[in-house]
This record gives structure tokens, C-alpha cells and sequence, in this order.
């Protein structure tokens, strides 16, 4: 379903991903685990196509996003969560899921509404519509953040450390809606610092260093009997805590 | 000091009030449009419209208004154009003043938008046109709001300036007052409190917004 191949990106004199492959099948939950900078959240820019890799072949269900005309079919269905919400503070949190219902997908109001308040319900969040993004937690906003990708029905959800920038109590109910969509079986690729979730939801772990793949495996083996040293120093040092 | 001054005179001076109120709207208007349309072409323009808008605030920012006026009005004769009214030529010149700034204003509400809002929107699959126009204007215009009534107080008090082209504003009939009576302290005074009566319920209006909820946590 998703395709990287030998993917190369470099910001000025950084090399970020030096040569990665990655596939990913369709209703596979793919945790990229790895210390900071090392390359796992430009692998979901990337597909995102916030960013363009130097080299390298990137698809999406077949589509190549080199070609602009293929790339132009996967207009809004790669659904992204980011670390800092980036709700739209202008607009409540219905208006937030239905802007681009009503722009991208073309639908009219009472369907857009309606599609909205589904995807509210399923965060849990459907009272809170009306609520602009400063009236909410950064749970509540995270959550709506999640429910705004999921309502453009997305082939794929891709989760850039989206509990990093959460106070610990509220990292709970971010956690659970995740778990929920991976149950759904609702491909999904999480970067994220949360080792139960990689533990518990994950049907592949994949540790990043220095922009390469080190190793990667189900979470039973990569946190059971991690093959290299360098996954073994980085998994002591993270549930050291 | 007597004030009988100030009210014999009131009808005059209520003209010459009527007068500024009339510029300050003109000027606020064809400000903010021309500052809307220079400040979007300076923050998101292709480069050859950038760097016209440019030119255009830094030589209208850098030169003096009163040079401007002079040179809006007495410089359109010796080309041989003649402005209908002295109101006319003030306003213009007025307004390519003022629009200057707001321009600024409105460049700087423009990217103080965080590159963040547009890649969220852009990987919603909105068009360019759509994020600018339903996500990175509307938080603009937040931002630029209170520094934008700033600039019309600034604004109101700069039409006294059109008293070098003869218009008949506050300050010139106050001046004529004077010319007329030689009593220059309660005549000023009445300008000035005049002046205040209209930059002062704005500044007040501005702290208001300022108080409000910020959009941003």
C-alpha cells in the first residue's frame, strides 16, 4: 500500500534519511521508533508531500508522488496528525472538520455537518463541536485534530510524536483513540515516544538511527530480543524512565 | 482667557471638524484597500510585484508627509493636471501615505501566521487559494486588527497636515480663528480637544479588543 524505496533527503548539509526502504500493507499499524533527529518524521513528511526526498521512489496505493497527476489523486486522503495540533483557532472544532469536506470533497453543508459530528463521535468528542480550539484541553484538541484527518475518510493516518507536546494526564485519551483506529484496522504509521502503544498496537516496530532502518520486527521481538546494540541502548535508555 | 472666542466660533470650527471626519473616513478606506492589496503583494506576490510594493512603502515611508502633500498637489499642476477639489488632491495623498503602512501592518499579520496553520491545510488537500483566503487571512486580520486602528488614530491626526493645500479642516479654520481674533490659546485648545474626541473613543476600542480572548493559547 505504501512503497519507499532507497529514500534520500538532506537539509543542507544534514542528511536526514540516507537510503530507506519501507512497505507498508494495508491495515498494518507501523511504529517508527528512534532518537530525535534521526530521521523518523521526515519519513512521514514525506508521504504528507510537505517535504520532496532527493532520491529515491515514494508510492501511495500504486500512486507515485513524483508525478503530479497521481499525486493530485491522493489529494487529502493521506490524513496527518501533528505534535502541536494545528487546529485552525479561527474556527470551532466542527468548522475545523468540515472546511475541507465542503472544499476538498465537495460536499454540501448537511453532509459535511453530518460526516463531522460522526467523526467527533468517534473521538468522543461530540459535544465539544461547537468549541473553538482555546476552549479545549490539548487532549480535546488533539483529539479533534485526529477526528478532522479521519473524516476525509484517509487510505492511510500518519502520526508525527502526537502526544509529545501533552501534559502526561491527558496523554491517556489521545492514546486510546489511537488503539481504537488500529483496531479498525485503519493503516496507520505513528511516530511516537509512547512504548506501550508501540507494545500494545503495533503490528511492526521499526527503530531509525542516523536516517538508516537499524532493525526492525514485531514489538514482541524488538523489545524482547532486540538484534542490535544500538535498538538495546536506545530501548534501555527510554524505558529506563 | 475667555472662551466667548470658542463658541462664537463654533459653527466654524464644527465645519472644519465635519471637514476632517471626511478625509479621516475617505483616507481609511482607500487606506485599508490599498494597504490590503500592497500588503498581500509584498507577503505573497511573485517577485517582480514584491519588489514594486516594496519600492512603493519604502518611498512612502521615507519621505515626509507634508513633502507628499505638496508634491500630490502643486507637483499634479506643473504637469499640467488640475484636481477638482483641494479635498480630493488630500485625500490621495493621504491615502498613498497611509497605505504604506497598513500595507505593513498587514504583510506582517500575514506571516506572523505560523507555516504550521498551512501544512495542516495542505495536507486536508486544500488549493493555495483556498488555505490563504479561509486559513491564513482570517488568523491575519486577528493579528492585525489592533496595530490597524493604531494607524487610523495616527491617521486622523495626520489630516491636519492637509492644511498646506488650503483645505478647510480643523486645524486651518482654527487657524483662521485666530487670524481673525488673535487669541491663539482657547482657539488651539478647542482644536486639540476636538481632535481628541475622535482619537480618543478609538483608542479606547482598541484596548477593548485587546482584552478579549486572544485566539492563540
Amino acid at each position: 500500500m505504501i512503497e519507499m524505496r532507497e529514500i534520500t533527503k538532506s537539509f543542507g548539509d544534514n542528511k536526514v534519511l540516507r537510503g530507506v526502504n519501507l512497505a507498508v500493507q494495508s491495515g498494518e499499524v507501523v511504529v517508527l521508533i528512534g532518537p530525535s533527529g534521526s530521521g523518523k518524521s521526515t519519513m512521514l513528511r514525506l508521504l504528507a508531500q510537505l517535504e520532496h526526498p532527493d532520491s529515491g521512489h515514494i508510492a501511495i496505493n500504486g500512486k507515485a508522488l513524483a508525478d503530479p497527476k497521481q499525486a493530485a489523486q491522493l489529494r487529502g486522503h493521506v490524513g496527518m496528525v501533528f505534535q502541536q495540533f494545528n487546529l485552525f483557532p479561527h474556527l470551532t472544532a466542527r468548522r475545523n472538520i468540515t472546511l475541507a469536506l465542503r472544499k476538498v470533497l465537495g460536499m454540501d453543508a448537511g453532509a459535511a455537518d453530518a460526516r463531522a459530528h460522526e467523526a467527533l463521535d468517534r473521538v468522543g468528542l461530540t459535544e465539544k463541536a461547537d468549541a473553538y480550539p482555546i476552549q479545549l484541553s490539548g487532549g480535546q484538541q488533539q483529539r479533534v485534530a485526529i477526528a478532522r484527518a479521519l473524516a476525509m475518510e484517509p487510505t492511510v493516518m500518519l502520526f508525527d510524536e502526537v502526544t509529545s507536546a501533552l501534559d502526561p494526564e491527558l496523554v491517556g485519551e489521545v492514546v486510546a483513540v489511537m488503539r481504537d483506529l488500529a483496531q479498525s484496522g485503519m493503516t496507520m504509521l505513528v511516530v511516537t515516544h509512547e512504548m506501550r502503544f508501540a507494545r500494545e498496537a503495533a503490528d511492526r516496530v521499526v527503530f531509525f538511527d542516523a536516517g538508516v532502518i537499524v532493525e526492525e520486527g514485531p514489538p514482541q521481538e524488538i523489545f524482547a530480543a532486540p538484534r542490535h546494540e544500538r535498538t538495546r541502548q536506545f530501548l534501555q535508555s527510554v524505558l529506563a524512565v | 482667557m475667555s472662551f466667548s472666542v470658542v463658541t462664537e466660533s463654533w459653527p466654524v470650527l464644527l465645519q472644519g471638524l465635519g471637514v476632517t471626519l471626511l478625509l479621516s473616513v475617505l483616507t481609511i478606506m482607500g487606506g485599508t484597500i490599498v494597504g490590503l492589496l500592497v500588503g498581500l503583494a509584498r507577503a505573497n506576490g511573485p517577485a517582480p510585484l514584491r519588489a514594486l510594493a516594496r519600492i512603493y512603502i519604502e518611498i512612502f515611508r521615507g519621505t515626509p508627509l507634508l513633502i507628499q502633500l505638496l508634491f500630490v498637489y502643486f507637483g499634479a499642476y506643473s504637469l499640467g493636471f488640475e484636481w477638482s477639489s483641494t479635498l480630493a488632491a488630500a485625500a490621495t495623498s493621504l491615502i498613498l501615505y497611509e497605505g504604506a503602512y497598513i500595507a505593513e501592518i498587514f504583510r506582517a499579520g500575514i506571516e506572523a501566521v505560523p507555516v504550521a496553520q498551512r501544512e495542516a491545510a495542505q495536507v486536508l488537500g486544500l488549493r493555495k487559494s483556498t488555505i490563504f483566503t479561509r486559513v491564513v487571512l482570517p488568523q491575519a486580520m486577528q493579528i492585525a486588527r489592533a496595530p490597524l486602528v493604531g494607524q487610523y488614530i495616527g491617521l486622523v491626526k495626520d489630516t491636519s497636515l492637509a492644511i498646506v493645500v488650503g483645505l478647510a479642516e480643523l486645524m486651518r479654520q482654527g487657524q483662521a480663528i485666530v487670524d481673525r481674533t488673535a487669541q491663539p490659546l482657547p482657539v488651539y485648545l478647542a482644536v486639540a480637544a476636538l481632535y481628541f474626541c475622535i482619537c480618543y473613543p478609538m483608542s479606547r476600542f482598541v484596548r477593548h479588543m485587546e482584552r478579549k480572548a486572544p485566539v492563540r493559547a
